[in-house]
């Protein structure tokens, strides 16, 4: 099977490690894919180093002349071709714009469904897989069969542990989140793949070999290329800040986020904001945290006069503590919260502010 | 121009999603349901579009009698006509949907419509390839999850945000987009609006059912952490507590003993 690598100067991308423990746990003989970097050869040595031990067999690195960056049919094609060359029983990438975009193409060239935001998945038979994937960004679950010739699946990375374990090991009724104990792959009845299975490292510390593909790709396959420019502005992304100061309905408008905006500056972070709020024009789109907006992992989220619809938690649940500051102690928030303050934000964050500043 | 947009009929969900006794669908007895919101954001557009440069929108879904609804919603948006393929109301895979929505197209007339609109994904099933499907069926490039769209004649330039950097993309129409919320801020829908679509004629087809290769065979609600927060306090009586939460986390410098004078130092 394949497993499609997002990976720069930095290394292999965190979600691209989350899909590739996935396809680990399938079992199968797996190799990887990574798209050359134009003018960074340096890079490939370093994918497969990071890839030592992981019982990834080989890394296809795919160049090809008129293929300079991300070109989305493009790389489809070139991973149905590696797909046809090694008779793959499936296709594995991380469910990034790119990955699931990659993968409905594949799906399109090749005549063959695809299982979106997967969290867990198990062969079942010849041609046959079960799996288990996302709704509502997680807020659900389905369970369902695959019949395909070969799986193409992509990965919800922030529901798969960087070492995921195979799916009978995992009870039925939860999705995986941060460490699992390592489960075992022979109780699946499927061989051991070899290498490693159910934990990043084994003891053999194996590199994959490096090989070279040339795709064959037509005109049309390039008509769509993405040209990237640099990073706009500077300041924190909400993505990666580490504290979150959110602001929901119970803001009341948009003057109402001064205190907040004060509060994020001295924990270090930024603001965030539920949907209400950009519905209504308070503020812009891109700080709103959620299922349609952007998913956040800081350690602390801090969520004032916010509900809790499942499409706001959608988006903020990897945070690694929860405080809530609402009006209402029976928000649905304060079920999915590890505090919470019952009050008006109005006069809890301008006294916080007061009382952070006063202690130096 | 004329834009054709495909829109679905989500449940609207609040705090906590249910699903029925036979574990098989969302139960919607107590819930409304709307317009997925990067759908509704690409009415907007498609309306925004016309309002610049002349034609129409037409709003096309695909689903039961009662997504009829969906559309006179958009309608009132602005949106000039209304598609309904109409099902049984069971769920149709993404390759179905697609299928049948590039068959309608070509019903309608495909070179009628240049420019083809979907969301990026639709709130509830997330399938992330309709778009792509329809796109590889009527034989037009596709460009997916876009915060922004400019025409230029028979140019498309169209960008999105991926890890930190801007990504242009430039198509030549015809051509299918999926769009993200975010690209716009759809309008409130007028009066006008409103009376309009409510007497707008809706026309109706009948797609053609096939089964996808990926079938549901249960839906359920992860199990997560049923707990109940610890309440620090109530109003402003609870921010020693707070501070202190602060710290614990790491969020805030621990502790010092500096007490109202004193001018804090380098932290």
């Amino acid at each position: 099977m394949l497993c499609l690598l997002e990976a720069d100067a930095a290394g292999i991308a965190d979600e691209s490690v989350r899909a590739l423990a996935l396809a680990r746990s399938l079992g199968l003989p797996l190799a990887a894919v990574v798209f050359a970097e134009p003018g960074d050869a340096s890079r490939d040595e370093a994918v497969a180093a990071e890839l030592a031990g992981t019982g990834v067999t080989e890394l296809c690195v795919v160049a090809a002349a008129g293929l300079a960056g991300y070109a989305p049919v493009a790389w489809a094609r070139s991973l149905e071709q590696l797909m046809g060359e090694g008779d793959a029983a499936a296709v594995v990438a991380a469910a990034t714009d790119h990955g699931s975009e990659v993968l409905a193409h594949l799906g399109a060239l090749a005549g063959l469904p695809v299982a979106a935001s997967c969290v867990q998945a198990a062969p079942a038979g010849p041609g046959h897989w079960q799996l288990v994937r996302q709704r509502w960004a997680g807020s659900l679950l389905e369970d369902a069969e695959l019949d395909a010739d070969c799986a193409l699946l992509t990965v919800a990375a922030d529901a798969v542990p960087a070492d995921a374990v195979p799916a009978d090991a995992v009870p039925a009724d939860t999705v995986p989140a941060g460490g699992l104990a390592d489960g075992s792959v022979a109780a699946l009845g499927i061989p051991a793949s070899g290498s490693g299975a159910g934990s990043l490292a084994d003891s053999s510390g194996a590199v994959p070999v490096v090989r070279r593909v040339t795709p064959v790709l037509s005109e049309a396959d390039l008509a769509v290329v993405a040209t990237q420019a640099a990073e706009t502005g500077g300041g924190m992304s909400l993505a990666s800040a580490r504290v979150v100061v959110g602001g929901g309905r119970g803001v009341g408008g948009p003057e109402g986020f001064t205190p907040l905006e004060e509060l994020a500056a001295l924990l270090g972070g930024v603001v965030g904001v539920s949907r209400v709020v950009t519905s209504q024009g308070w503020r812009p789109h891109r700080q709103q945290v959620g299922q349609t907006g952007t998913k956040i992992s800081p350690e602390l989220y801090l969520a004032c006069g916010i509900s809790g619809a499942i499409q706001h938690m959608a988006g903020c649940l990897s945070a690694k503590h929860i405080v809530v500051v609402n009006t209402d102690p029976d928000a649905p928030i304060i079920a999915r919260a590890e505090y919470a303050v019952i009050g008006d934000l109005a006069e809890v964050i301008p006294a916080l502010v007061d009382a952070i500043r006063s202690t130096g | 121009m004329d834009v054709l947009v495909c829109v679905k009929r989500v449940p609207m969900v609040g705090g906590k999603v249910v699903v029925t006794a036979d574990g098989q669908d969302v139960d919607t007895r107590m819930s409304g349901f709307t317009v997925s919101p990067h759908e509704e954001c690409a009415v907007e557009e498609a309306v925004q579009i016309t309002e610049r440069a002349g034609g129409t929108v037409t709003v096309l879904t695909l689903g039961p009698p009662e997504a009829a609804d969906q559309l006179r919603e958009m309608l009132a948006l602005g949106a000039h006509r209304g598609v309904l393929l109409q099902t049984d109301g069971r769920e149709w895979g993404p390759v179905a949907t697609a299928t049948a929505i590039a068959r309608a197209v070509d019903e309608l007339g495909a070179a009628s419509f240049p420019l083809l609109l979907l969301g990026n994904e639709a709130a509830d099933t997330g399938g992330y390839q309709v778009g792509v499907r329809v796109a590889h069926a009527l034989g037009r490039p596709c460009i997916t999850g876009i915060k922004r769209l400019q025409i230029d004649g028979d140019l498309l330039r169209a960008g999105r945000e991926y890890r930190g950097a801007q990504e242009t993309f430039e198509v030549a129409l015809p051509a299918v987009v999926s769009v993200k919320e975010g690209i716009n801020l759809p309008r409130y829908p007028s009066l006008p609006g409103r009376l309009r679509a409510k007497r707008a004629e809706i026309t109706v087809l009948q797609p053609q059912w096939q089964a996808d290769g990926l079938r549901k065979t249960a839906l359920r609600v992860p199990a997560g952490t049923s707990r109940r927060a610890q309440v620090l306090g109530h109003g402003v009586e609870a921010v020693p507590e707070l501070m202190r939460v602060f710290r614990e986390i790491g969020v805030l410098p621990a502790a010092r003993s500096a007490r109202g004078g004193e001018s804090g130092g380098a932290p």
